[in-house]
């Protein structure tokens, strides 16, 4: 990473805001505070929804990534969640006493562990899913889509053979355990956590995005790769390089995925993937930042809709997509294509 | 005329089933401006892209400072000193206009005395500093393109039709831009389909045919040729606007 430290002309214009997408949110968390009624009820379920778009984002961000600059379909993106997930295992027994020791920092450090190996985990698994099913079928759509759903298949079977076939249960750390009582509303704690995971990892990805040349070539490879080449860059390293990032931050959305299901199985990453490919289309194909927003959006539309109208529950997130798609058919965030 | 930087010889190129460059020979030589002409669909385009390996010669050699780049991946032909606007521009719209140079100073932070001489040639592009280029007017983008290429000093200029679309006020200020280039020295291979505007820069001129080069020499001798501009290129130089 390079620090972007040009020669930089005094007094000009700051690039200006999308502030319609970027109110969105804000909007709809005021409005539904009256709808919902209850000041308790609307804190338990906005908390609620933040957690749940922050662990969508963290699952879906680096898809959104892979998708853009390299144009790869990658429906074997679950199975990244799932092994995410899986590789918990690797350290939750080794350090059983840490997840039941009544201390914090502790547990925090339990987690932080899993996430570690979680992510080295994911980040060798895509390296070689990269090399071995992605780059024979580079710029053909239709057999990215096939030959990722088989990687997919046999990695979720590697998973059985590996970790056996049987959901497996987990407990959460001690201390992550529980709720937070704000006045009559209860905000489990788990939910916190998983929020602050989230905004880090979002603060951390603007920042190489917006401030690092790395994020200047990966925001440009996914408009025009061709011109990132012939200004002297190797995109196919950046390829690479991506697609292992993408994949280990699976696996971190994996880590706080299990965890919050407490139970783990080979298709829980798969689950998701519906989801997954709804916030990075609302968003805007290859845009992290709208992969935020359109986390957050379908997950408190979910939350809301679940309580308000829980018959339209199961139809709600294809209802935002919908709209948004209609307000703005390239997702709230367009990245510009070549 | 001085030694050449760029020699192609008999270079070939298919895309798909189509054969479009026929063998096309010319030479640039260092720190003059050379001129490729041609009608629409003589394979102006294809001879530039095909320096920068973008699509594949399949015969024939490019030479560059007598080194074979022929088979060379783009990004190393870029990085043996060779920059490439092309004409798409291919400004990165979502980015801003410092965020497009800073990208294009390949080998550190830009460099404020040649930024500053960027912006004396293109002073719209210090106004547009913090905008994302994709805001920018269809000028304000070429400008960028042509910035993004004199970022960093580089061996060779290529240049793909810088004029095209462009207003006749934005055409004449190109032509002095370009004058200014040339003057610090610059070696420009410039593919320009507007005979007035390139008459006044070239030092030397291939004119394009078919996907041969069909005439290369001074460009001065073919300015002063009505029936040579005629018969190559079916005008002349006064009939061009």
């Amino acid at each position: 990473m390079t620090d972007l430290g040009a020669t930089t002309p005094a007094s000009l214009p700051a690039p200006r805001r999308d502030w319609a997408a970027l109110l969105l949110c804000p909007v709809l968390m005021a409005a539904a505070l009256p709808l919902v009624g209850s000041a308790s009820s609307w804190v338990t379920l906005t908390a609620a929804g933040l957690a749940m778009g922050m662990m969508i984002f963290l699952m879906a961000s680096g898809l959104t990534l892979v998708f853009g600059l390299m144009d790869v379909i990658n429906f074997g993106h679950g199975v990244f969640i799932s092994i995410g997930a899986y590789a918990m295992l690797l350290v939750l027994g080794p350090l059983a006493g840490w997840a039941e020791a009544d201390s914090l920092p502790l547990n925090l450090a339990l987690l932080a562990v899993c996430i570690v190996v979680a992510m080295a985990v994911t980040a060798a698994l895509g390296l070689v899913f990269e090399r071995v099913i992605i780059r024979p079928v580079y710029r053909s759509h239709l057999k990215q889509i096939l030959v990722t759903m088989g990687g997919m298949i046999v990695a979720e079977q590697a998973i059985h053979v590996v970790w056996g076939a049987s959901p497996v249960a987990i407990r959460l750390p001690e201390a992550f355990r529980g709720a937070i009582v704000i006045g009559d509303a209860a905000v489990e704690r788990y939910r916190v956590v998983a929020v602050a995971i989230g905004l880090v990892v979002f603060a951390g990805m603007s920042l190489v995005l917006n401030r690092t040349r790395l994020g200047l070539l990966i925001r440009a490879g996914v408009e025009n790769p061709e011109m990132v080449e012939a200004l002297g860059y190797r995109i196919r390293r950046l390829f690479v390089g991506v697609f292992v990032a993408g994949s280990a931050l699976a696996g971190l959305g994996g880590v706080m995925w299990g965890f919050y299901r407490q139970t783990l199985t080979a298709g829980m990453g798969m689950e998701v993937m519906v989801l997954v490919f709804i916030v990075i289309i609302i968003g805007g194909l290859g845009s992290v930042g709208g992969c935020f927003v359109g986390s957050l959006l379908v997950a408190l539309v979910a939350n809301y809709v679940g309580f308000l109208a829980p018959k339209l529950a199961l139809v709600s997130n294809i209802l935002v997509m919908a709209l948004v798609l209609a307000w703005r058919p390239q997702g709230l965030f367009p990245v510009a294509r070549r | 005329m001085s030694e050449p930087i760029l020699r192609l010889e008999g270079v070939e190129t298919r895309i798909g089933p189509y054969h479009i460059l026929h063998g096309v020979s010319f030479d640039v030589p260092a720190g003059e401006l050379t001129l490729l002409l041609g009608r629409n669909g003589a394979g102006k385009t294809t001879t530039l892209r095909t320096i920068m390996g973008l699509w594949r010669a399949s015969a024939g050699r490019v030479l560059f400072d007598g080194r074979d780049i022929t088979a060379l991946p783009t990004p190393d032909i870029a990085r043996a000193g060779l920059a490439y606007v092309p004409e798409s521009m291919a400004v990165f719209s979502d980015l801003t206009v410092r965020e497009n140079m800073v990208l294009a100073a390949r080998s550190g932070p830009l460099d404020s005395a040649r930024l500053d001489w960027i912006f004396g040639l293109f002073p719209a592009l210090r106004r547009f500093w913090q905008s994302r280029a994709g805001v920018l007017s269809g000028g304000q983008k070429q400008m960028l393109a042509i910035a993004r290429g004199l970022a960093e000093p580089r061996r060779l200029l290529l240049v793909d039709e810088p004029t095209k679309g462009l207003a006749p006020a934005m055409v004449r200020n190109m032509v002095e831009a370009f004058r200014q280039v040339k003057a610090a020295g610059e070696t420009i291979l410039l593919v320009e389909q507007n005979f007035h505007a390139a008459s006044a820069l070239g030092d030397d001129v291939a004119v394009m045919d078919n996907g041969t080069v069909v005439h290369s020499g001074p460009m001065r001798a073919l300015a002063a040729d009505a029936a040579l501009q005629q018969s190559l290129l079916g005008l002349s130089l006064d009939q061009h606007q």
